[in-house]
């Protein structure tokens, strides 16, 4: 029998990192109807928030997996996990205070492939599934999502010339709000397992549930509740440098860029090829950026972006691997609870630093000025 | 190589992609040009849908769009 405090912790921090990736990830499928007044911002995150719920239920052959592949699941303790999920939620808080899309299963396997490394030394990670799973999709995904969105941009316009302008966009609106529809529906489905998975592996470490057993009906239920209710609290900031930051999106734009990353991301799932949601919505942004012509593209905050990708599982895995160094040299219940703190501690200093420049559902929209957050006319801060 | 790159899954990722990710807002786009037939740029949406085939062709096209939609969520349900 493991230890029960430490599994109780471990579950509501998993519970905490997968409400940071719903609010992280609202914008994946709603920054682009956002921008282009399809949805009014407070209805966009209440329909993909529910809708992320629903797709959390849809699929119900969860695996255990994520871990498998990327590190050595038997030197996988509580405490790997529980640091792991620490590095995973920092990073993620820190990328959206400077309103930066970053994969949040970057985040969650950067800090576990840390915290494992931390306890078991290399031999504790498999480099060649880490590289061939993990990395090269990620160079790879937002580029065939972005010609996929080109080409679909490019095309549409084509297709509508002669069109009046009221009625192009108003059917566009339509077309976009089915497609970022699906995209929620398939973020519910993805990324909710991400967590279900990793809360399933924490029973086993612990001995609750036989190794090899499916997701209890419980956690997929909370697993649910969680990452819908954190993309109904909408990432704001991350929302503004998606859909207004990265290209000025038209309805068709946004169209094209919603049914390159729902085709992408239903596809590579079917087909057993893991990627992130949130490269793959970037890279349909940018590609219906390109596909228009005259369409402005801001490569500076794409460059940005690409950056804060390349250090998304190096400092996950740095913070993880801190986080596990402390809870292990203090030892014990002790340990644990030092980690809680030091958690919370910088989890409410991030809070309280997004309060300084506050991004809500009322200023989302507000004229890109080079910076996630709105120079002025700064509006009272809202619950975040 | 392939034991780094899955050529095997992205190529048909690549394909059906292009297929369902472009192609289906493109057949969105015929029909919206379908149900326009008969209006002229510059003129409100009254017009809409005032030639009975250019109706009957944006039937065609935005059921196409759905049936993509339905295939979509099959996959998900169906377990992938």
């Amino acid at each position: 029998m493991g230890n029960d405090f430490l599994l109780v912790l471990v579950v509501i921090t998993a519970l905490g990192f997968d409400f940071t990736n719903g609010f992280h990830d609202t914008g994946n499928a709603m920054a682009t109807s956002i921008a282009t007044k399809a949805l009014p911002p407070r209805v966009a995150v209440a329909m993909s928030g529910a809708l992320n719920l629903v797709g959390a239920f849809l699929s119900l052959s969860v695996a255990a997996a994520i871990a498998s592949g990327l590190v050595n699941t038997g030197k996988v303790t509580l405490t790997v996990v529980f640091a792991g999920l620490a590095g995973g939620i920092i990073w993620n808080l820190l990328t959206w205070l400077f309103g930066i899309p970053s994969s949040s299963s970057h985040a969650l396997i950067g800090g576990v492939v840390g915290a494992t490394f931390a306890a078991a030394g290399s031999d504790g990670v498999i480099w060649h599934g880490l590289l061939s799973k993990v990395i090269i999709p990620a160079a790879i995904s937002p580029i065939i999502a972005g010609i996929i969105a080109t080409l679909g941009t490019y095309y549409i316009y084509r297709l509508t010339r002669g069109v009046p302008d009221g009625a192009r966009t108003r059917g566009f609106r339509v077309g976009q709000i089915g497609s970022a529809a699906m995209v929620s529906l398939a973020h519910g489905t993805n990324d909710a397992q991400k967590t279900m998975g990793i809360i399933t592996l924490a029973l086993i470490a612990h001995g609750t549930l036989p190794a090899g057993h499916q997701a209890p009906f419980w956690v997929i239920l909370c697993c649910a509740l969680a990452i819908s209710l954190g993309t109904y609290s909408g990432g704001w900031r991350v929302i503004r440098t998606l859909g207004k930051g990265l290209v000025e999106i038209e309805a068709p734009q946004g169209m094209a860029a919603e049914s390159a990353s729902a085709a992408v991301i239903l596809l590579s799932s079917h087909f057993g090829y893991s990627l992130s949601t949130t490269h793959v919505a970037t890279g349909s942004i940018l590609g219906t950026g390109v596909g228009r012509r005259g369409a402005t593209v801001r490569w500076g905050v794409a460059g940005r972006m690409a950056t804060a990708w390349l250090f998304t599982l190096p400092v996950a895995a740095l913070v993880g691997a801190g986080a596990y160094g402390i809870d292990h040299g203090i030892g014990g219940t002790g340990g644990d609870i030092v980690v809680l703190v030091l958690l919370l501690a910088v989890i409410g200093a991030i809070v309280v630093r997004s309060r300084r420049t506050p991004i809500s559902h009322d200023n989302v929209n507000a004229e890109w000025d080079g910076d996630a957050a709105p120079a002025v006319e700064a509006p009272a801060p809202v619950a975040a | 190589m392939s034991s780094w790159i899955d050529l095997h899954a992205l190529w048909r990722i690549v394909l059906v992609g292009v297929i369902a990710g472009a192609g289906l807002p493109a057949v969105f786009a015929i029909g919206l040009r379908a149900l326009a037939i008969g209006t002229t740029e510059g003129q409100g949406e009254a017009k809409l849908g005032s030639n009975p085939v250019g109706v009957a062709a944006a039937g065609v096209c935005f059921a196409v769009v759905l049936a993509g939609i339905a295939w979509g969520v099959y996959m998900i349900v169906d377990g992938t």
